[in-house]
């Protein structure tokens, strides 16, 4: 029996039609009203390279294993200004975050809260000036700079011409928190 | 009886886009009515040579080939007319004049195009973006630019030059009424001359496919006299009025102060974002969200509350706002004239 049999071509239309939902492209966020992560409230004194103790928040793998969260981040991280002092993640008058360095956690939690509340030496508070769902596709796109995400989620080109390889191709760094304070108390 | 319903329908259809603010045949310009001529010529030509080709393809089925005086089948089907050698002859050079026309025609038309910018033109930028025009009035004195968005004011006579740009994709600029497209490529500039010729309301549509709401990206084109040109462009160089009652200060207050200004700017406010369409003079503005909806609260309300069912994925962000900041953020917006 050789010809196809509409089972059989009805099971291979199944097949491909599972290629057409890679992931959900969802405008307006999720849940209504979208709200950022469980978060310590702001405080008056920070130690440089230590993170804030935060919470997990289940929408942070939602944003994080999401393509089209990931490229949205990285529309809002030049419309923001953040290449201003990060540059396209290589650093500059920020510090880089294309490394496997983290002052303040590198989890999509730390990396939100250090984008609400703003961080000692230059870095300012973004409360109410971007939405909680953009401050989340920030942090993804953040993540995505050291190949944190899942791979097929990183994207393999960018819009404008770089020099570095597309992080498809990268290692994910591992995560380290690192600081000048850290480095100073092993100085000690 | 169907069928001849059915080619008035389509042909009605297809006049549809000769007339009205959006017209494919539009002569309410100097570059529109010269290319008008030049479709003209073009279509005279080109119908003159099918009608000729299709009578001899119908004289070619009718007659008959000749026969051999013996009988015989003629396999060379030898020629003894000498006049067909002649017509073909004739034909050839016929073509030939018709080609040489054409492209005569083609580089007059060109040529007048090109003459028709003028030499001192009002000089206008406009950057396309998805899905909506940035358009700057640019000006010798610096402090005379401005930048408006979705809609274009022209006076009437006067030669333009636009300098096109893009921000993201390849778009493409379209008045039809006043002259043909001209595309905008990141990464380049191009130029399009417009030399509006009768007032009136025109359409501009993007024409290059763009992305999910590319046919909601339209520009408002005003064609005025000269006169109310100058007025509306004194207006626009004024800053945004002080907002009067404690509701559309509140609204003032969150624009500066939130989501709204780190994208849009209003001149004469602390909201200074450059990725958003400018605020400045909104209300006075015929349209919102490119030609998307007709400017008045109602639709105002709409888009604030969520700009993502106003046109499913723009680039605003649904920003979550309560009622009253609602309410001040609209009668805000409604005082920029």
């Amino acid at each position: 029996m050789s010809s196809p049999s509409p089972a059989r071509a009805a099971i291979v239309l199944l097949l491909a039609l599972g290629g057409c939902d890679r992931e959900s492209r969802e405008p307006r966020g999720r849940p209504l009203p979208e709200t950022g992560p469980q978060i310590a409230p702001q405080r008056t004194a920070m130690m440089n390279g230590v993170p804030v103790p935060t919470t997990e928040d289940p929408r942070a793998d939602d944003y994080e294993g999401n393509a089209y969260h990931v490229a949205q981040g990285y529309r809002y991280f030049a419309w923001m200004n953040c290449s201003g002092c990060h540059a396209n993640g290589g650093g500059g008058m920020g510090p880089p975050l294309m490394d496997d360095e983290w002052r303040y956690g590198g989890s999509m939690e730390q990396i939100a809260a250090t984008i609400i509340q703003g961080r000692p030496n230059g870095m300012p508070s973004y409360r109410g000036r971007v939405t909680e769902q953009q401050v989340w596709q920030l942090a993804a796109f953040v993540r995505s700079l050291s190949a944190q995400n899942r791979q097929d989620v990183l994207p393999g080109r960018t819009d404008a011409p770089r020099n570095t390889e597309p992080q498809t191709l990268q290692e994910p760094q591992p995560v380290v928190e690192t600081g000048v304070a850290n480095d100073s108390a092993s100085q000690e | 009886m169907i069928a001849r319903r059915a080619f008035a329908l389509s042909l009605a259809f297809l006049l549809g886009g000769c007339s009205g603010i959006q017209s494919a045949l539009g002569r309410d310009g100097r570059h529109g009515e010269i290319f008008g001529g030049l479709f003209a010529i073009f279509l005279a030509v080109t119908l003159f040579v099918y009608l000729i080709v299709i009578a001899f393809l119908l004289a070619g089925i009718f007659r008959r080939r000749g026969k051999r005086q013996d009988g015989l089948p003629d396999e060379e089907g030898e020629s003894r007319e000498a006049s067909l050698r002649k017509g073909l002859i004739g034909w050839a050079a016929f073509i030939a004049l018709g080609l040489s026309v054409l492209t005569v025609a083609s580089f007059v038309a060109d040529r007048l195009m090109a003459q028709a910018s003028g030499p001192d033109p009002l000089r206008i930028q406009i950057v396309a973006h998805q899905w909506w025009w940035e358009v700057r009035y640019e000006d010798a004195d610096p402090s005379r630019t401005f930048r408006t968005a979705n809609e274009l004011h022209l006076p009437v006579g006067v030669p333009v030059q636009i300098t096109l740009m893009s921000n993201d994709v390849i778009h493409s600029f379209w008045v039809p009424n006043l002259a043909g497209k001209q595309d905008l490529i990141p990464g380049r500039t191009t130029q399009i001359a417009l030399h509006p010729t009768r007032e009136g309301v025109y359409r501009g549509q993007c024409a290059e496919y763009c992305g999910l709401q590319h046919a909601r990206m339209a520009l408002d084109v005003t064609v005025e006299p000269v006169a109310a040109f100058r007025t509306w462009r004194t207006q626009q160089l004024l800053p945004a009025p002080l907002p009067r009652t404690p509701l559309q200060q509140a609204g003032l207050r969150y624009v500066e102060t939130r989501e709204c200004g780190a994208c849009h700017s209003i001149v004469g406010t602390r909201a200074s974002g450059q990725v958003a369409p400018d605020l400045t003079h909104l209300a006075s503005r015929r349209t919102i969200g490119a030609g998307t909806y007709p400017m008045s609260r109602g639709h105002l309300y709409a888009w604030v509350a969520d700009p993502q069912s106003a046109k499913p994925g723009n680039r605003m962000p649904h920003i979550p706002l309560e009622p009253d900041q609602l309410h001040a953020i609209v009668a805000y917006l409604e005082t920029l004239r």
